[in-house]
């Protein structure tokens, strides 16, 4: 067989029917076309063949032969500069992860080689088939309908002006010419390949059969592990006290996916090769406990030994008296919503290698948290931690999936027993199956308001499924409570929640910790409660909004940094101009009406109530280049580049002296987990502390005073103070093992209090406000959704780089659009990429977004955090702009067209009454 | 190595087929996805290469679309509106890359209850030719096509070519998808249709199939019977339950059998309308 690939010929000897995609990265090592389903769903494995964009993973290599492919490997141009549009993507920012980006650009290369000045519509329709989780794809539209232009890259900021400008990624170009390395681009070439065994059944008692005789008579497998070879603990999970998940089940399981074995090929089977469904392994099923009310019953299974009424833990709010307030208020609105299990859908699915190197274990995986990571390994291997080394590798999207254990620990047990360098990815279904999900949740509230319009008591009840085992769900129940309330000034607040085992997948971290289910609730009954007392829907919010100097729930009293109503204040004309336009629109009669919601939200930045440190280190080399030390795992978010754009103003150095050592925990100190909206505000102050620590250094070598002004070059310093000049020679100094000679240390810890059993206390140091309005069409008789187009408006305390907050709105508006129209899974029947169904292209809005920077006096240059705020408000948006279309207040979401229908015919069927 | 046949001549395709067990592959865009998590053991017979298989050719009888023409082969032919329906579908299939590789011949094969293609051939009266080393043999693709992936091709037959007779040929076609979201999606529901006018511009002929709602897409007899004589702007007035009395949707995580019978309806009336339209 014979392939030209970017120009180079190649002549196979594979198998006819081995998928393109896996020639390409395995025999060609070409890793910049990626894999994220293997079935035709995601497109991050699109190719040019002849010229034509097709699915690498779906052309037998036979039907290859003789062709000519483009890879995006051969994009650019032949001295390594980009392409067109490789750079048009770059000065937009239209590559977050960048797992997909190799995808859109083969897609984008198809469409722009036959149109080169392409519309919307064109571009939504060339590249419909690659599935992005990250961008929300306004920035790709944007990109690709402006390749022709050929703009330049956007100027590298003057030193001093860097926080705030809209730097490319300074880690992008790697995500743009197919050279970033994530889990499954990089492996030894001697790795043994694992796969894990998994139960078919949700709730089953197991019996392992002869499997060292299947071992030994299986074709290509070179070990079997089971739990009696885990050498420490068979636990992990995310709280020191709760590790309630075995790494390989024992005698039974909890859920659809546990793993009870693992398996260790000699290479990665090209297929026909050992089929891992004859490994001998005897299940007797039993009744699973599906749901929180059969987790809750009396007669349920106890799931886990330490908790009776498989209640995992509790969480609660209270302040005044909500029962009293409810009973004297002019109008009691309440309501009862339920959410469903939500995937990560990351396009890259969990994978990475281990090695045992002497008396130490190394991995490279993909992970949002390096050092839990490091610290669950050590627990299960019975290491010290700083035996075990975590080398992040480029991570193709987190969103709270990869804060937890996947295939860390096989690839850690793996490597240490057998000795062996070990590799593995997860298929598509087992990432579905195995790893975490967003808590399905059931939620009664109700709402009073007086006369006048003015809030008076909340009284909210949410219950949680934290499915098998406990994972964030003491997070998820803490972090509820406390935002329930909405950004709203509520005297009388009773706010409970209790997550509840179940046999469903292990309901983990993901964007905004239960917060967004919880608004869909509370902003559902605002908007009734506006109705009630006769105000517009926005007005009622801003007439309610927390405001600064006031007292929220928990009794924190807030005092900076409070932008709803500025956010509100903004919306306004946009909000009339929707409002008119949905009134015209429904004008016209005929099946499809126009309506339009708003969703407000709030988000404690950091842990709730916990400490939540970060450190980050800035080293001075001999040679006059800057280290930044930066343990703050990029997921596509752009902690890389914001972190330096932070780093080179509080310094007073250029961005582009700054170079970075990123991730490793045995050179980064600890910059705890990308989660929580955190790390811009929290690890973005550790790095501005590092930088001010490094230039009072400086300064005090040269007894400057504060506003001097240092100019690095090759060797040297210059300390300028007016007409006054010290150079600092920086080879007279002594490096340290890192190769610097000065090294700036920064840490911050929010300040927080501890909650009481009443939930008061104060429980972030800051938080984040939005309002997002949404107009939709609905067609009633087809029970439909197009969100047309939305305005988000996010006080973000400083926009750090206006690109990805942006970036960081659209995405999460995009996964809001899902949580509210389409996503859910269900355990075995929605899987696969398929029939789990998140938005593409054409299912997104027109987004415009406003940026309101209300300092926060505790954050970097007056920045908090963006990346779960923007999902929150989005859902309960869409459900507003719904009910002012059909009147339905939709009591569950997805709002999947059948169930939309069903409702808008009962309720019709009422009004006919 | 397993075997991969990639024979350049029907002749030699048949004569394979006719010993021992092959599994076909034309386009592969349902092939692999069904082999995500294990890659078994199986001979592969690879139809692509053959090249009378590919292509679309006119002529007084009608219309011939070879099986192992693709999606955008047929966006990118020149087809009477009759084929709108047609060329519609294949718009909607999947996303660009998979309309470059899927096939039509792999969509009728596969037999899915939700294959787009199928409603829009079965509006246009398509026959499957299927060849085997004992001879060529024409059926209607509603005989063909008889479940859930199910079909009536003999374990040692190919499919050849799908012909759609000059008689169906004649006046507007059309095709509405539902499906959740835009591109990438399987259908709830979707309906198509063809109308032949008579002389005084009523309803001489109506095709209309409906797909997603029984185990094999059906064509609306009772509905097409209903609407001869009718004026096509007045047709989509016409619909009752009873006319789809013979689907027989299920539940899965798409849709309730009761919202498909609901919105097989109502797309039917879109349909009729978008006929009346183009009529
Ligand atoms: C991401 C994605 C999206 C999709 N979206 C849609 C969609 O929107 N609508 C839709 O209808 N389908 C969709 N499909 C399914 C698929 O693309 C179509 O059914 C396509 O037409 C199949 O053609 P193929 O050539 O790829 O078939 P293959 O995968 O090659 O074969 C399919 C089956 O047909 C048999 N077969 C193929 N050709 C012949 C022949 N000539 N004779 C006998 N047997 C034969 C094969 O043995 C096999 O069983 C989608 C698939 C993917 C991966
Ligand atoms: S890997 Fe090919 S489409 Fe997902
Ligand atoms: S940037 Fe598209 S998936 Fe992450």
């Amino acid at each position: 067989m014979r392939i030209i690939v970017n120009g180079t010929d190649h002549t196979l000897s594979c198998d006819g029917g081995r998928r393109l995609s896996r020639v390409l990265r395995e025999d060609l090592g070409l890793t910049g076309t990626k894999v994220g389903c293997d079935a035709g769903d995601c497109g991050a494995c699109t190719v040019l063949m002849d010229g034509r964009q097709v699915c690498a993973c779906l052309v037998p290599a036979a039907q290859a032969d003789g062709s000519v492919i483009t890879t995006v490997e051969g994009l650019a141009e032949e001295d390594g500069r980009l392409s067109a549009v490789q750079r048009a993507f770059h000065r937009h920012g239209a590559a977050q992860c960048g797992i997909c980006t190799p995808g859109m650009l083969m897609a984008a290369q198809d469409l722009l080689a036959r149109e080169l000045h392409p519309s919307v519509r064109q571009v939504q329709d060339a590249l419909g088939g690659v599935l992005c989780r990250c961008t929300g794809y306004q920035k790709i539209v944007e990109a690709v309908m402006d390749v022709s232009s050929n703009a330049p890259d956007p100027a590298m900021p003057e030193s001093g002006a860097a926080v705030g400008a809209r730097v490319a990624r300074l880690d992008g170009v790697g995500k743009l010419d197919g050279r970033e390395l994530y889990g499954d681009d990089q492996r030894p070439a001697d790795a043994l390949w694992l796969r894990i065994i998994r139960s078919p059944h949700a709730f089953a008692h197991f019996e392992l059969g002869d499997v060292d005789a299947w071992a030994a008579t299986s074709s290509g497998v070179a070990a079997v592990l089971t739990a009696s070879d885990i050498p420490g603990a068979n636990s992990f999970g995310i709280y020191p006290t709760l590790k309630d998940q075995p790494v390989l089940a024992e005698s039974f399981v909890r859920y659809r996916g546990e793993a009870v074995a693992i398996v260790a090929f000699e290479t990665r089977p090209a297929g026909e090769e050992t089929d891992i469904a004859s490994f001998p392994v005897t299940w007797t099923p039993h009744d699973a406990v599906v749901g929180t009310e059969a987790g809750l019953r009396a007669d349920a299974p106890r799931l886990h030994d330490d908790s009776p009424g498989n209640v995992l833990i509790r969480g609660r709010v209270a302040s005044g008296d909500a029962d009293a307030a409810l009973a004297s208020a002019a109008h009691v609105i309440s309501g009862e919503f339920r959410t469903g299990f939500v995937e990560h859908a990351y396009i890259e699915p969990e994978s990475g290698w281990a090695r045992k190197i002497g008396d130490r274990v190394e991995l490279r995986v993909s992970t949002q948290t390096p050092y839990m990571d490091r610290d669950e390994v050590a627990h299960v291997l019975g290491l010290e931690q700083t035996r075990v080394r975590v080398i992040p590798s480029a991570v193709g999207g987190g969103f709270g999936g990869k804060l937890d254990q996947s295939v860390q620990l096989p690839l850690a047990v793996a490597a240490w027993v057998l000795n062996r360098p070990v590799a593995m990815l997860y298929h598509r279904p087992e990432s579905m199956a195995a790893t975490t999900k967003r808590h399905p949740s059931h939620i009664t509230a109700k709402l009073g308001v007086d006369a006048a319009g003015t809030l008076q008591a909340l009284s909210f009840h949410g219950v949680f499924d934290t499915g098998a085992y406990a994972s964030w769900g003491p997070t998820v129940a803490g972090r509820v409570p406390v935002h329930a309330p909405g950004p709203y000034r509520l005297p009388h607040v009773t706010a409970t929640s209790a997550a509840v085992y179940t046999n469903g997948p292990p309901s983990g971290a993901f964007r905004g910790f239960g917060v967004p289910q919880a608004a869909i609730a509370t902003e559902m009954l605002m908007d009734q409660a506006a109705d009630c007392v006769g105000l517009d829907r926005l007005e009622f919010r801003l007439r309610n909004a927390l405001r600064a100097g006031d007292r929220t729930a928990t009794g924190q009293v807030i005092d900076a940094s409070v932008g709803l109503a500025a956010c509100l204040e903004q919306l306004k004309p946009h909000w009339a101009r929707y409002l008119d336009e949905a009134a015209t629109a429904n004008r016209a009669s005929g099946p499809v009406r126009t309506g339009v919601g708003i969703g407000c939200m709030w988000y404690g930045c950091g842990n709730t109530a916990l400490a939540n440190p970060s450190i980050m280190r800035l080293g001075l080399r001999a040679d006059g280049r800057l280290t930044l030390y930066n343990g703050a795992v990029d997921i596509g978010q752009g902690t890389y580049t914001i972190m330096a754009q932070i780093v080179a103003d509080a310094l007073g150095a250029p961005l582009d002296r700054i170079t970075q050592v990123f991730g490793d925990t045995d050179r980064t100190a600890d910059a705890g987990k990308t989660s929580a909206s955190r790390q811009t505000f929290v690890s973005g102050k550790a790095s501005e502390l590092a930088a001010r620590d490094l230039r009072a250094q400086l300064l005090r070598h040269t007894n400057a005073g504060e506003d001097a002004e240092l100019v690095f070059d090759d060797g040297i310093v210059m300390v300028i103070e007016g007409d006054r000049r010290r150079a600092i020679e920086l080879s007279t100094l002594i490096a340290n093992d890192d190769g610097d000679v000065l090294t700036g240390e920064g840490s911050f810890d929010p300040p927080t209090e501890p909650l009481d059993a009443n939930g008061q206390g104060i429980p972030y140091a800051t938080y984040a406000f939005a309002a997002q309005i949404a107009l939709v069409r609905v067609d009633t008789e087809l029970g439909t959704v197009k969100v047309e187009k939305m305005v988000a408006a996010h006080d973000v305390g400083r926009a750090v780089n206006p690109t990805l907050v942006e970036g960081q709105i659209h995405g999460g508006i995009a996964q809001g659009l899902g949580l509210a129209l389409m996503e859910e899974y269900l355990p075995g029947r929605t899987e696969n990429l398929h029939d789990y169904l998140i938005p593409t292209f054409g299912d997104m809005p027109q987004i415009e977004c406003l940026l309101i920077e209300d300092p926060e006096p505790l954050g970097p240059y007056g920045a908090k955090g963006i990346g779960e705020p923007a999902l929150v408000p989005t859902a309960p948006a869409i459900l507003g702009a719904i009910r002012h279309a059909t009147g339905v207040v939709c009591p569950q979401v997805p709002v999947l067209p059948h169930r939309l229908r069903a409702w808008i015919k009962s309720q019709n069927a009422e009004a006919a009454e | 190595m397993a075997a991969y046949l990639q024979p350049r001549a029907l002749q030699d395709a048949l004569s394979a087929m006719s010993e021992g067990h092959w599994t076909v592959l034309a386009g592969g865009t349902d092939h692999f996805p069904a082999r995500v998590t294990h890659i078994p053991d199986e001979a592969i017979l690879d139809v692509t290469a053959i090249p009378e298989l590919r292509g679309i050719s006119k002529s007084n009888d009608g219309i011939r679309i070879g099986a192992t023409t693709t999606w955008t082969d047929l966006v990118e032919a020149v087809l009477p509106a009759a084929c709108r329906g047609l060329t519609a579908a294949a718009r909607e299939i999947g996303g660009v890359q998979i309309q470059n590789r899927g096939t039509i011949g792999g969509n009728i094969c596969n037999a899915s209850p939700a294959a787009d293609g199928i409603p829009a051939l079965l509006s246009l009266d398509a026959q499957v030719e299927l060849a085997s080393v004992s001879g060529h043999r024409t059926l209607p693709l509603s005989d063909f096509v008889i479940g859930n992936r199910k079909t009536m091709a003999k374990p040692d037959e190919l499919l050849v070519a799908i012909h759609l007779p000059a008689a169906a040929l004649t006046g507007p076609g059309a095709f509405l998808k539902l499906g959740a979201r835009k591109y990438l999606v399987i259908s709830i529901v979707m309906v198509a249709g063809t109308l032949d006018l008579a002389e005084d511009g009523t309803i001489a002929k109506a095709r209309i199939a409906v797909g997603a709602c029984s185990a094999a897409a059906l064509r609306m007899t009772a509905l097409e019977t209903a609407l001869v004589g009718l004026r096509p702007a007045d047709a989509s007035e016409h619909l009752n339950a009873g006319h789809f009395a013979g689907l027989s949707p299920i539940e899965d995580p798409r849709g309730d059998a009761a919202y498909r019978s609901d919105a097989a309806m109502t797309l039917t009336r879109r349909c009729l309308a978008h006929l009346a339209e183009a009529a």
